[in-house]
């Protein structure tokens, strides 16, 4: 079966920005967990480097198991590598989720005690806002997501796709700088995944923030991505990084663009034999 | 507001009053054996007007009260010590099983020579009686902690004590309310069974002191003044959890 390439897919090897450009800079970075219980260390990262870009977004494939989360963990500050640097806005990474980070993960975040104003409002309350300015933020999360009308209701009385929304919601009105995504569509249904890639790249244009996707679905990269890292098989690195071009006012409709079914195979050509191995590794 | 289940619930119990008071009156059950309800609650409202009575009831509802807390805030602060040694709790397993076939009223003579007469092995036995339950919950809600939470806490950069205060507790507060509610139930077995078998006061002695006078009038009373304490508690947690079920259900 041949594909029609119309958009040419650039493959970079190196990730050369200049320096301002540089919102997160991943040198070299390592990440071994010890032995336990019997198991030998575990080594899931080895030697990553590349820079996430102020403003871009980035998404991140690889076969399971083979780092994605530990990277994702490393540049939030969730943990410490084991050799490497990690830099936000030129400081360095210390094993503290810095300022100006947000993160959303693939498990259901929300607290169940909690409404979905409330849930929404826990970050800002922690933060020592006013009560005007608590307001005001929830509000536009509320309005921005669509959940104008669950404000009272809790998480347990939503669908999947509306709790992750709330925990957009959370991190939205927090204004980071940087967000971290960990599969947090793994969940839901590919129509709710497809639109709610769309909020997010609303929520994108709208913050301006950077962004890195842990996913596992190519199509999900494909269309949201600015850039794709391939990452291999265990110890994960990046293989390949790839651009997209897409123009930043994109929705779901891309994925009907005559290049979606270009970038898709490229990606899925470098990560065949990762997947391959990663299997007969099981 | 009373629900169709609340409305059908006093349909069983109203039922289950009237048949007792027809077979009382009608003689299919001896007077010396169970009293007419309606004798029941007319000695109860007896009980409650004597002042001497009202002190040992409040002997009681004091003993019931000091044992349930005690069993709730020890029990909770085990649960989370044997929660956090993986080992211990693999060891205390079997043990806390057994636990239950023990009979702990047969130590009760014990516990006096120990603590002395009054109320400090009656809240003793109330204590020991429900601690294991109060153990379980609170290691079942840490085990049904979504592992997220804790990353959760350091996104809003939170120190250990303020996860487990505002994160944690909350998360796992359906299981420690169950176990809040049998702490209460054997607080009351417990130190109303105590006072029964060993006491110079309470409900539970006054039980017993009425049974050996032959004064069944006395004795339903406080049984009845048990029953409808038990009742009006269980109730309140019972409504108070079906609020909170709402929030945790579809």
């Amino acid at each position: 079966m041949t594909s029609t390439i119309d958009r040419p897919v650039r493959v970079v090897s190196t990730d050369a920005a200049p320096s301002e450009d540089v919102h997160i800079a991943v040198k070299d970075v390592h990440r071994t967990y010890p032995a336990r219980g019997g198991s030998g260390a575990i080594e899931a990262l080895a030697s990553v480097t590349f820079n996430l870009r102020r403003s871009e977004f980035f998404a991140v494939v690889g076969p399971s198991g083979c780092g994605k989360s530990s990277l994702l963990d490393l540049m939030a500050g969730l943990g410490r590598p084991s050799r490497g640097t990690i830099t936000f806005e030129q400081r360095r990474i210390e094993g503290r989720v810095p300022d100006g980070v947000g993160i959303v993960f693939q498990e259901d975040a929300s607290f169940a005690w909690l409404n979905v104003y409330d849930n929404i409002a826990f970050g800002l309350r922690r933060g020592g806002f006013d009560g005007a300015e608590i307001g005001r933020r929830v509000d536009h999360a509320l309005r921005f997501m669509g959940l104008v009308d669950f404000a009272k209701a809790y998480p347990a009385q939503l669908s999947g796709g509306m709790r992750q929304r709330v925990c957009i919601a959370r991190t939205l009105v927090m204004q980071p700088r940087v967000i971290f995504l960990d599969e947090p569509f793994g969940a839901l249904d590919q129509q709710t995944r497809l639109l709610m890639g769309d909020e997010l790249l609303r929520l994108w244009r709208e913050t301006g923030a950077s962004i890195l996707l842990i996913t596992h679905a190519l199509d999900e990269a494909a269309m949201l991505a600015d850039r794709i890292g391939i990452m291999s098989a265990r110890p994960g690195r990046f293989i390949e990084i790839i651009e997209t071009h897409w123009p930043r006012e994109r929705t779901s409709e891309i994925v009907a663009e005559r290049g979606f079914g270009a970038i898709t195979a490229r990606i899925w050509s470098s990560l065949r034999s990762e997947s391959m191995k990663s299997m007969a590794r099981r | 507001m009373i629900g169709r289940d609340g409305v059908i619930r006093a349909f069983i119990v109203a039922l289950f009053v009237v048949a007792l008071e027809l077979a009382c009156r009608f003689g299919m059950i001896s007077k010396f054996t169970i009293i007419p309800p309606s004798q029941m609650f007319a000695s109860l409202l007896d009980i409650l007007s004597s002042k001497a009575e009202l002190s040992q009831i409040g002997t009681s509802l004091l003993n019931i009260f000091v044992a349930a807390l005690l069993t709730t805030i020890i029990g909770f602060f085990l649960g989370i010590g044997v929660h956090a040694v993986p080992r211990l709790r693999a060891a205390l397993d079997p043990l806390m099983v057994s636990y239950n076939a023990l009979p702990l009223f047969a130590f009760y003579p014990l516990f006096i020579l120990i603590l002395g007469v009054g109320s400090p092995p009656i809240i003793l036995m109330g204590v020991l009686l429900g601690l294991p339950s109060m153990m379980l919950a609170t290691m079942n809600g840490l085990d049904c902690l979504p592992p997220v939470l804790s990353k959760v806490g350091s996104v809003y950069h939170m120190s250990p004590m303020s996860q487990a205060l505002r994160l944690k507790l909350p998360a796992a507060a359906p299981y420690l309310f169950n176990g809040i509610r049998l702490a209460i139930a054997y607080a009351f077995i417990g130190v109303i069974a105590s006072e029964f078998i060993l006491s110079g006061s309470g409900i539970g002695f006054g039980v017993g002191f009425a049974y050996n006078s032959f004064d069944t009038r006395t004795m339903y009373g406080l049984i009845l003044l048990v029953v409808i304490l038990v009742a009006v508690i269980n109730t309140l947690l019972h409504v108070w959890d079906r609020r909170l079920e709402s929030r945790r259900t579809r």
